[in-house]
């Protein structure tokens, strides 16, 4: 009689799960897309400072970083060191560091180099002073101290 | 009659995927990309002597060894140095001998400005912690955010980040961004 009467006691259909590689596939793309491979371990702490006047870092592929912290590893005592690239060195190293980076970008590019400085929290700042002389001696007059955005509270 | 090719079996297609998609959710990092930018000077030009500065016209900011901060040779609190900072390059006509001096310029799109000429010197030892170094540079780039939005917002009616490029020229050009940081000693043992 009703037209939407029970015919009996079918089944409810299994979920289709034919679109599930789609779904995958999309997250998969945004993830290979995003994603940033490290190119050099930490082999120092770097806790970063915070602070609310922030700007975004631009053109990722003009800036060199130089991190300077206490070593991970423990059985290299807990003075700050200085890393660049995936060795540690010291500030008389830094101009080579420069060089080297200049020279690995193209001509045109050379003056946007900016130098990214990720530096620990509880560092002193007579190690970045130096870092920071070192710099101006070079030329490198671009620099960035790399600190997260603080939450407004 | 061809022969029907055989149909591909895409069952196992998800699980590839997710293998993919779980080794580029572990490899990922989000990697910190926020900073202050800062513009270093070149080096000392031994040949060219330092201009002479009124001292009406430098706020000094000294952050000592054990992160205490002194403010034009007074104890300051790292709360009220912005407001410090607004105050002292707010520009004050008629000329106040408690406030740095003050010109007149004209500036393309906003017209006759008052321009502070003060300074805001920046010293630090050489035992500093690095954070404290930070929150007083953010503290000084807030002070100055502040006073170029209070200027758009006369000149313009909006915030300086909404600005376009020839308007914030003009606009960076009547507030210049003043901070000179001295060569770092030991300035003292507290």
């Amino acid at each position: 009689m009703s037209r939407f009467k029970k015919h009996g006691d079918k089944e409810t259909p299994a979920v289709s799960t034919a679109s599930l590689p789609d779904i995958i596939f999309m997250l998969l793309f945004f993830f290979m897309v995003t994603t940033v491979m490290r190119e050099t371990e930490l082999l120092v702490k770097v806790n970063p400072t915070s602070a609310k006047e922030v700007e975004k870092l631009e053109k990722k592929s003009l800036v060199s970083f130089i991190y300077i912290g206490e070593p991970v590893q423990g059985k290299l005592g807990t003075n700050t060191r200085i890393q660049l690239n995936d060795a540690f060195g010291t500030v008389d190293d830094i101009s080579d560091f420069i060089a080297i980076e200049k020279e690995a970008r193209e001509e045109a590019d050379r003056k946007f180099l900016t130098t990214s400085l990720k530096v620990d929290k509880s560092t002193k700042m007579g190690i970045v002073s130096d870092v920071k002389q070192e710099l101006r001696k070079v030329g490198a007059f671009k620099i960035n101290y790399s600190v997260t955005e603080q939450i407004e509270d | 009659m061809a022969r029907k090719t055989p149909e591909f079996n895409a069952s196992s297609m998800a699980d590839i995927a997710f293998l993919l998609l779980i080794f580029f959710l572990v490899t990922t990092t989000m990697d910190v990309t926020t900073g202050i930018n800062r513009k270093l000077p070149p080096p000392p030009d031994p040949s060219i002597k330092p201009p002479d500065i009124k001292d009406r016209n430098v706020l000094n900011i000294l952050v000592s060894k054990s992160d205490r901060l002194l403010v034009n040779g007074k104890q300051g609190e790292l709360d009220m140095l912005k407001d410090e900072i607004i105050e002292f390059m707010t520009p004050h006509f008629p000329d106040d001998p408690a406030f740095p001096e003050v010109k007149e310029e004209t500036i393309d799109l906003i017209g006759t400005v008052y321009k502070s000429r003060g300074i805001i010197s920046l010293k630090n030892d050489r035992g500093t912690s690095y954070d404290m170094y930070i929150q007083v540079q953010d503290k000084i780039a807030q002070a100055f955010t502040i006073l170029k939005d209070e200027l758009s917002e006369k000149k313009f009616g909006k915030k300086y980040a909404s600005l376009n490029e020839d308007e914030a020229k003009a606009i960076n050009a009547a507030i210049p961004v003043p901070v000179s940081e001295a060569e770092p000693e030991d300035v003292g043992s507290n």
